[in-house]
């Protein structure tokens, strides 16, 4: 104790940051700020444009919804061309959301903890899917499993359908949810570095026991967030899923193909009622994103402070 | 160990890189790279002089205008007020604000289909919007213009974000000490600063339009000639069973994307280099 030049309680202090960090003055503030009738005004015309565009919207939505009353809403939702819908886009969450997972983590082991050569390749054909038109992903299966495709002649002797029906639409879903979660995690990965793992490795954990109990505690946050984007987008998934369905109603429709069923049919309420419902989940997800930001800053700031 | 001597690793001490990345490629190749690949092997069976008939037929171009006219306004548009929105979330309190910069995301996380479904309704001639306007919204080109807007904002918004907020405030200060006005600041401190961000967002929020349908067709009335977007071409091929013509356009469209694409990439780099990491 007696050794060290500095007292520990002051050393403290001087890392506890706040003290010491240069903050600006109030009168060097007012150089670097504007009037207030220009933050006003640049406020307001922000805020009313994002009104437009994005708060009326959403609010007509769940308007429009209930504009027929409780009765249509409720019928609306039990009819069994819905639930049928609803079945199969969650049949299709559910089977593309744990696949992308299984792929983003093994895909943020590797290019996060290692350094080799053709990394950023991987990384920009990781981003492919986000680039292609939704309509472009639908027709490639087409291309592949349709009748006039590579495989369908053989798949028609084998009596297996795969566009048409739900594989098509299931493989639809994870092309276009393929990189969401992959997204998430390797840019925190990559900033976390490797000192924990080779810690944990030097202390003997296997691999497994590294990735559980080391690494995916660190993400577990932005995987969360991850699953939840990819799984908004898998049930909300309208172009991809709109070309490989076929369309047969309470057999091969998801949620959003419902909707647009019901609204070409003028059955407008009802189509808001079941958009209502996605709405809703887009919702939960941007709830979760704040929370997800919020922690990983807290977190941050825990550690800058440390 | 062939693969390690390819891809030169550098040595860790950490397991499992094989598996993994042998797992992320190969489901890369299955999911993505294979099915892509496709399109293009599709192509090579129509012979040059149908496909360029194809790609170059009146109602082809016509759709290709309106897409990359309206993606191009849309993302226009969407890098000024993105720029605005940013800033202002950034650099001012306001009541609310936290719920502002939560719901920026909206259009990422809101279903097209639904999305679609609202702005048609909402700039209908009876719509909330569409009565208090002198001229038609919903099923002309002007619709295809407010989708592709809706679905581009966030894009600039959390590009251009996180270059406001690491801005460094001294070089305002010293900007200041120097004699500019707040104007002059912004114009030749604040601004060079986030302008490839902002060319980036652009960027994204433009290829992302191009590619768009769930929102489009709802709002655009799909008049051939008019306001037919290419993506919806694509889709009225494949329902007449004339894969090869849809196959055709889907090519001239993939292109278009890869080379925007690769212009985001450069322009990240850039920005990147511009900001000293």
């Amino acid at each position: 104790m007696s050794a060290l030049p500095v007292p520990v309680e002051q050393l403290a202090v001087a890392d506890a940051g706040p003290l010491v960090r240069p903050l600006a003055p109030a009168r060097v503030a007012d150089a670097v700020s504007e009037p207030a009738w220009v933050r006003r005004t640049l406020i307001g015309v922000a805020l009313a444009f994002l009104t437009l565009f994005l708060f009326v919207p959403l609010i007509a939505v769940f308007v429009q919804a209930f504009a027929k009353g409780l009765d249509v809403y409720w019928a609306a939702l039990t009819d069994s061309d819905a639930v049928s819908a609803l079945k199969l886009t969650l049949i299709a969450a559910f089977i593309s959301v744990p696949f992308n997972l299984v792929f983003g983590v093994a895909a943020a082991w590797a290019i996060g903890k290692f350094d080799f050569r053709g990394k950023s390749v991987l990384l920009t054909l990781i981003d492919l899917p986000f680039s292609v038109s939704p309509v472009i992903a639908g027709l490639i299966y087409l291309l592949i499993f349709g009748l006039q495709g590579w495989w369908g002649e053989w798949l028609r002797d084998h009596d297996l359908k795969i566009v048409f029906a739900v594989p098509g639409i299931v493989l639809a879903t994870v092309f276009v949810t393929f990189p969401f979660i992959a997204r998430e995690l390797i840019p925190l990965m990559q900033a976390q570095g490797q000192e924990q793992e080779e810690a944990a490795r030097v202390l003997g954990a296997s691999g497994w026991q590294i990735l559980w109990r080391v690494t995916l505690p660190n993400v577990k946050w932005a995987l969360l967030y991850g699953v939840i984007l990819c799984n908004a987008r898998a049930m909300g998934e309208f172009g991809a899923v709109s070309v490989v369905s076929g369309h047969i109603r309470g057999q091969t429709n998801t949620l959003p193909l419902h909707i647009e069923i019901l609204y070409n049919d003028y059955q407008f309420a009802a189509a808001f009622a079941v958009a209502s419902l996605l709405a809703a989940l887009a919702l939960v997800t941007l709830v979760l994103k704040y929370i997800v930001e919020r922690r990983a800053k807290a977190s941050y700031d825990a550690e800058s402070l440390t | 160990m062939s693969t390690r001597a390819l891809l030169l690793r550098r040595h860790s001490v950490l397991p499992g890189f094989n598996l993994a990345l042998g797992f992320a490629v190969l489901y890369l190749c299955f999911i993505v790279l294979i099915p892509l690949s496709a399109v293009f092997l599709k192509t090579f069976t129509v012979s040059w002089g149908t496909f360029v008939d194809t790609v170059t037929s009146p109602r082809v171009v016509a759709s290709y205008r309106l897409t990359f006219g309206a993606s191009f306004l849309a993302a226009l548009i969407n890098a000024v007020f993105g720029l605005l929105v940013s800033w202002v979330l950034v650099r001012y309190r306001f009541p609310g604000k936290r719920l502002v910069d939560a719901l920026v995301d909206l259009p990422f996380a809101l279903p097209t289909a639904v999305a679609g479904i609202a702005l048609t309704t909402l700039y209908a001639q009876n719509g909330w919007i569409g009565k208090w306007l002198p001229f038609k919204v919903s099923y002309t080109p002007l619709g295809v213009f407010i989708a592709l807007t809706f679905i581009g904002l966030p894009f600039v918004v959390r590009t251009v974000q996180p270059v406001l907020e690491d801005l460094q405030r001294e070089l305002e200060e010293a900007a200041a000490t120097l004699g500019a006005s707040r104007l002059q600041t912004f114009a030749y401190v604040i601004f060079p600063a986030v302008m490839p961000a902002l060319l980036t967002g652009f960027a994204l929020a433009f290829a992302r339009a191009l590619g768009e349908y769930g929102s489009v067709i709802f709002i655009a009335g799909n008049m051939p000639m008019v306001s037919e977007i290419t993506s919806l071409l694509i889709i009225t091929k494949l329902e007449q069973y004339d894969y090869a013509g849809a196959t055709s356009i889907a090519v001239v469209m993939l292109v278009a994307a890869f080379a925007l694409l690769l212009l985001i990439n450069l322009l990240q780099a850039w920005a990147r280099k511009r900001q000293g990491r």
